[in-house]
């Protein structure tokens, strides 16, 4: 059984050492999250402007109103001139200030998405750079959840949140500067509080930092589950596995519920308990003020006004202390969206790697040997010579190597000894994107994407006009059923074409193949699912898409490779026998007993 | 929305209640902290009276523990409301996807139903907790502030509450007219949702067309779309705030005018228009949160929409009630003049199907690419219900077995079958009541005991995601292993040894002679040796039965059969 570098087993056990081992800081979490929106300098310098002027007209409304009051009171008569003057003032003011706050608002949406569409584009950019191996390990459900659930969390914090805190920035230093102002020693009572704010913060923090983390964990989980469930819906419902998926999801969600809770029941404290130390802190200034007020040391006034911008101190605390939940589960939602942001991609290409340039299609094997895991080879000291335009079959009993053979070919896995080389060229000398070009391949495992057929077929080769896309479908016998599909070739294949046969997947991956220009073809299984008479009268087709490539056939139908120039027999990643259909029959072995075995 | 509020929230109005209370409590218990300073300042500290004056400072920290204890108490009750209502809710609708109809899945499509699991059901749950949190303690103040003020002057909180109105208008209407831009959001999270997931499993394909750039293309767009439609759905809500700001202090400027004009007329003294604005920004503050707190509720009212939409879908396919028992002998598997056409497609898959299997006896189905094969299945298992005619099982037509019961008959592997991350014993098995010697039975039987003991873990090795550690034969063994495994009396193989090299096939043939005699099965091939010794064979054709019979009869009868047969036979001069 082939299987990937650590073993499945320790695959998942890695999968969760690495959730564990995620960077734990949430400084740099938050210093890169701040990088990421510093790329819009310019915009954030506008953002923090807006918020302080809008702070300060929101400041100069009540002095207006308290200076309209004061107009209607002084002395028992009322200027109107006054009045009228400073209430069209007021509105001026508001009107302003309505103004700007929304367009700050606005301003933060636009600064909150450029930064979810940049992370999500940093995303998905890696995810295309890593190997196939993190693909086979990584749940897609969980892929999904760090790009849009985690993202969104992101989002919807960014653009909350920052604003809320811009504003406490504003207000407190404002307000703190008014105090000062009026008593320097009454603020002694917040050299006691506002530190011990601060440190019982911090120490939720460290309580609640997990417990987001394993949030999110649980939540990426839950939608992997899903995603497998709702891939294998027709494989549930077969065996009456409804209910059985029913009741594990059951046991995920609860998971995912509970760690929910656990978070929440947490993070929903620190709101209160600054609240709390606000209080105190009030109650300290109200007591310690009274008192300076007995020892005749502070007028009256003088505390109701430090208490009215104490008020105007502590408002603003609470509110942010209010989305601190919110903000520890954005923290660790873009620590998870980082992860797989700095997952190690494939490595480079060398430096002195060329393009692989016009290819002859001359394949050298050299010795190669190469297994998922260690000691345990899939393919052994593999030779072979293949000359440019000649067709290698490759057979053998199933697990005996072949895919593995094309993973190598391919370069999404490295060989352990021994050298491929093309066209002499070691495969470590040329970029993985030109060696990849150079060869069509047609997988058994068809894949098709949420596209019109047409767009399907093109793929890969964007340049070709309507008229080879049509043609290559044609060659390929699919030009007929396609035009059957109810809008033609503009049909939308949905959900990897679940609205069409697997042979007809086929058929469109083969039409695909066609339209690439490359000098080397691979077909692994690419007609097991076709029925023999189409197979058959494709195959003239195929005789031109591989006329003068070099191409390498894995297929269990023998009549499909019947006529290779070469066919490599495979038992347990060995050649085991080698030769044209004629003479691998003449010699009565491996071969001649596969070949006889379909007609027992 | 409204059937979470009234539906899913029922059980938990009385804890929501209680919560409520103790979360009235707390902040009534915050907002006597300034009346006490207010008293302090004002009353005690001119008489000097230290003693008194530390008491009522003890009073004030008395109060701030009981805020503190009491707001910690609700938003815990708050946060397990949400959590139980959420959990309730993922259920349902997790247990309602399990049990969608095959053509309601499609119209639906998975990855839509995917993020409405996730990200629709996080969404609700995100806004049921603020809402407990936040949306209690501003309305009290809103509602205190403006009680208060009622004592302070009548007349100029008339003219305070007038603008209530317009407010609560713009709000709600607001938040309607966002409720569809949600919807599009979410819609555009599909999008997402199924690309990425797409190129997941189409992964070695991107690489090999080496078409990453195209993708990244492809997602850019989606991307791009989806924050269009974020933007523009928050770009309405982000109204709200200072709309409703403006409206209010426009109010705060008339209550001065007006206040003016009382103080003339001497019906209002200038201290109360003074106290007036102090509670004026007490209920400014509290409207502006209020608004804010309809951002996260027209988003998750969207949300919510989406979610009941598929739990209130109406069951399709319904049991029919059974006219006719099962009559003794009848046939295993009969067809009686089947047609059938997809949802939207105009095109008959299946035209005019009729033929009948008996117990034991093999079906072999054998036709061109899209000629309805795999059709044929589905309908046998009832996936979907033919257009016309009847299917029936045992003499009982499957439209009047309860989906459990028919199924209960059936094992099978489909073309496209799946393996799903767990052991190489889990798979097979699937959760049913099989013990592990059935399991390695059933696995020698599908030819894949040598395969799985070969490796040191055995039946207990687990599998990568969709079986990717597993070649394309070992994995179809895999798959026909888990359809032995119950001993069923009709095993369906769909195209499920295509993968299998002949000698493989063989013996599984063999196996499947020989050990599983009594069941019925159906296999539907590429290959005639898989099928050349079935009962009754029919060559499908544009969704027709072409020809039936036997190999032989079919050999000297259909001319496409034995076009078929030459030209996988060609060569062997045995």
């Amino acid at each position: 059984m082939n299987k990937n570098p650590q073993g499945p087993n320790s695959d998942k056990a890695i999968r969760d050492a690495q959730n564990q081992r995620k960077p734990k800081n949430a400084k740099s979490t938050i210093l890169r999250l701040l990088r990421t929106m510093m790329q819009d300098r310019a915009l954030f310098a506008l953002a923090i402007a807006l918020s302080i002027t809008g702070n300060l007209l929101g400041l100069l409304g009540p002095r207006l109103a308290g200076e309209a009051i004061d107009a209607i009171g002084a002395d028992g008569v009322i200027l109107w001139d006054t009045v009228i003057a400073k209430c069209a003032l007021m509105l001026v003011s508001y009107a302003a200030s309505a103004a700007l706050s929304y367009a700050l608002t606005m301003l933060m949406i636009h600064i909150s998405r450029g930064v979810v569409y940049r992370m999500r584009g940093q995303a998905f950019d890696n995810l295309m750079r890593l190997p196939v191996s993190y693909y086979d390990t990584h749940p897609s459900g969980d892929i999904i959840s760090r790009i849009s659930y985690d993202i969104d969390t992101v989002n919807a914090s960014l653009s909350n949140d920052i604003v809320q805190i811009l504003s406490t920035l504003v207000t407190v230093f404002g307000s703190l500067g008014f105090m000062i102002s009026i008593s320097p020693r009454l603020l002694l009572v917040f050299c006691v509080t506002v530190p011990l704010s601060l440190y019982a913060a911090r120490r939720r923090a460290t309580v609640t930092k997990p417990l987001f983390r394993a949030r999110s964990r649980k939540l990426g989980e839950l939608n992997g589950f899903v995603e497998e469930q709702l891939s294998g819906l027709t494989t549930l419902r077969a065996y009456c596995r409804e209910d059985a998926a029913v009741e594990k999801f059951d046991a995920i969600n609860e998971e995912a519920v509970v760690a929910y809770y656990n978070s929440e029941y947490q993070g929903s404290v620190v709101g209160p308990l600054v609240n709390f130390i606000n209080n105190l802190s009030l109650a300290l200034v109200s007591v310690f003020g009274a008192l300076l007020f007995c020892a005749g040391q502070m007028s009256i006034g003088a505390i109701s006004s430090f208490v009215l911008y104490s008020r105007r101190f502590s408002g603003p605390i609470n509110e942010a202390a209010n989305v601190f939940g919110e903000m520890q589960s954005a923290l660790a939602a873009a620590e998870r969206v980082f992860a797989m942001i700095d997952e190690p991609a494939e490595p480079a290409d060398a430096e002195a790697a060329q393009p692989i340039g016009d290819v002859q299609g001359h394949v050298q094997l050299d010795h190669v040997t190469f297994g998922y895991e260690e000691g345990k080879p899939i393919l052994k000291d593999f030779t072979a010579d293949v000359r440019p335009g000649r067709m290698i079959a490759v057979v053998g009993p199933t697990g005996a190597g072949k895919t593995t053979l094309i993973s190598l070919l391919m370069r999404f896995y490295e060989a352990q000894e021994g050298s491929i080389r093309v066209d002499g060229k070691p495969l470590d000398a040329v970029t993985r994107d030109s060696l990849r070009a150079a060869y069509a391949m047609v997988l058994q495992d068809t894949w098709l994407f949420h596209g019109t057929v047409y767009e399907n077929l093109r793929y890969g080769s964007e340049h070709a006009t309507r008229e080879q896309v049509i043609a290559a479908a044609k060659a390929a016998h699919a030009d007929s059923f396609i035009r059957r599909l109810p809008q033609g070739y503009d049909t939308v294949l949905t959900d990897d074409g679940a609205n069409i046969s697997k042979g007809q997947k086929q058929l469109l991956t083969i039409a695909r193949a066609m339209l690439l220009e490359s000098r080397m073809v691979i077909l692994d299984e690419a007609t097991s699912n076709v029925d023999t008479r189409v197979e058959k009268l494709i195959q003239k087709a195929m005789r031109e898409l591989m006329a003068g490539k070099t191409c390498f056939v894995i297929a269990h139908r023998l009549s499909t490779i019947e006529s290779a120039d070469e066919i490599l027999v495979i038992d347990h990643g060995e050649i085991v026998e080698r030769g044209t259909h004629a003479s691998l029959m003449q010699q009565k072995g491996f071969y001649y007993g596969m070949y006889r075995a379909q007609f027992e | 929305m409204k059937k979470v509020l009234l539906v899913y929230l029922r059980p938990y109005y009385l804890r929501m209640v209680l919560g409520f209370a103790i979360k009235f409590f707390g902040t009534i218990l915050d907002l006597f902290l300034p009346w006490i300073l207010a008293y302090i300042i004002d009353t005690v500290a001119p008489t000097g009276d230290r003693r008194m004056i530390v008491l009522y400072g003890l009073a004030m920290v008395a109060c701030a523990v009981g805020a503190f204890l009491m707001n910690v108490i609700a938003n815990r009750m708050a946060s397990a409301v949400s959590r139980d209502a959420t959990r309730t809710i993922r259920h349902d609708l997790f247990a309602r996807v399990m049990h969608l109809s095959a053509a309601q899945t499609d119209a639906e499509t998975k990855p839509s139903l995917i993020s409405r699991l996730t990200s629709d059901t996080y969404n609700i749950s995100n806004m049921l907790g603020r809402i407990q949190r936040i949306g209690v303690r501003a309305p009290i103040l809103a509602l205190g502030g403006i009680m208060v003020t009622l004592t302070l002057d009548p007349v100029l909180t008339l003219i305070l509450a007038a603008t209530l109105p317009f407010i609560v208008l713009l709000t709600i209407r607001t938040s309607a007219a966002s409720i569809p831009l949600y919807h599009r959001v979410q819609e555009a999270g599909d999008k997402l949702v199924r690309l990425v997931r797409e190129d997941a499993a189409g992964i070695r394909v991107i690489k090999a067309l080496s078409t990453t750039d195209t993708e990244r293309a492809r997602f850019d767009e989606v991307s791009r779309e989806v924050i269009q439609c974020e933007k523009k759905a928050s770009g309405l809500m982000a109204r709200v705030g200072p709309s409703t700001s403006l409206i209010l202090n426009s109010a705060q400027v008339a209550v001065i005018l007006a206040g003016a004009v009382r103080v003339a007329s001497g019906q209002c003294e200038v201290g109360r228009i003074l106290a007036f604005m102090t509670y004026f920004t007490i209920i400014l503050t509290a409207v502006v949160n209020i608004a804010r707190i309809f951002i996260v509720f027209s988003r998750a009212a969207a949300s919510a929409d989406r979610v009941m939409a598929i739990i209130d879908m109406p069951p399709d396919m319904l049991v029919l009630g059974s006219g006719e028992t099962a009559p003794q002998n009848a046939p295993a598997i009969e067809f009686d003049g089947v047609s059938f056409h997809y949802g939207a497609s105009s095109e008959n898959a299946l035209e005019e199907i009729s033929f009948t299997l008996q117990r034991g006896q093999t079906l072999g189905i054998i036709g061109a690419t899209g000629s309805g094969k795999s059709t044929l299945i589905r309908l046998l298992m009832r996936f979907y219900d033919p257009t016309q005619g009847a299917v029936r099982l045992f003499g009982q037509d499957v439209r009047t077995l309860p989906a459990h019961t028919l199924r209960a008959h059936f094992g099978a592997a489909f073309q496209s079958d799946t393996l799903f991350e767990d052991t190489i014993l889990e798979n097979i098995r699937l959760g049913r009541a099989l013990s592990d010697e059935q399991v390695a039975l059933a696995a020698q039987d599908a030819q894949a005991y040598a395969f799985v003991t070969g490796d040191k873990e055995g039946f207990d090795a687990a599998l990568n995601i969709r079986g990717s550690n597993l070649s394309g034969g070992q994995k179809q063994r895999i798959m026909i292993a888990r359809a032995l495994c119950g001993r069923p009396d009709v095993l369906v193989l769909d195209d499920s040894s295509s993968a299998l090299d002949y000698r493989t096939d063989a013996a599984l043939r063999r196996a499947l002679r020989e050990r599983y005699a009594d069941t019925t099965k159906v296999m539907v091939a590429q290959r005639i040796s898989s099928i050349a010794h079935a009962d009754l064979i029919l060559v499908l054709d544009g969704g027709r039965i072409a020809a039936r019979g036997t190999h032989e009869e079919l050999l000297a009868s259909c001319a496409l059969y034995k076009e078929l047969y030459d030209s996988q036979m060609g060569g062997l001069d045995a």
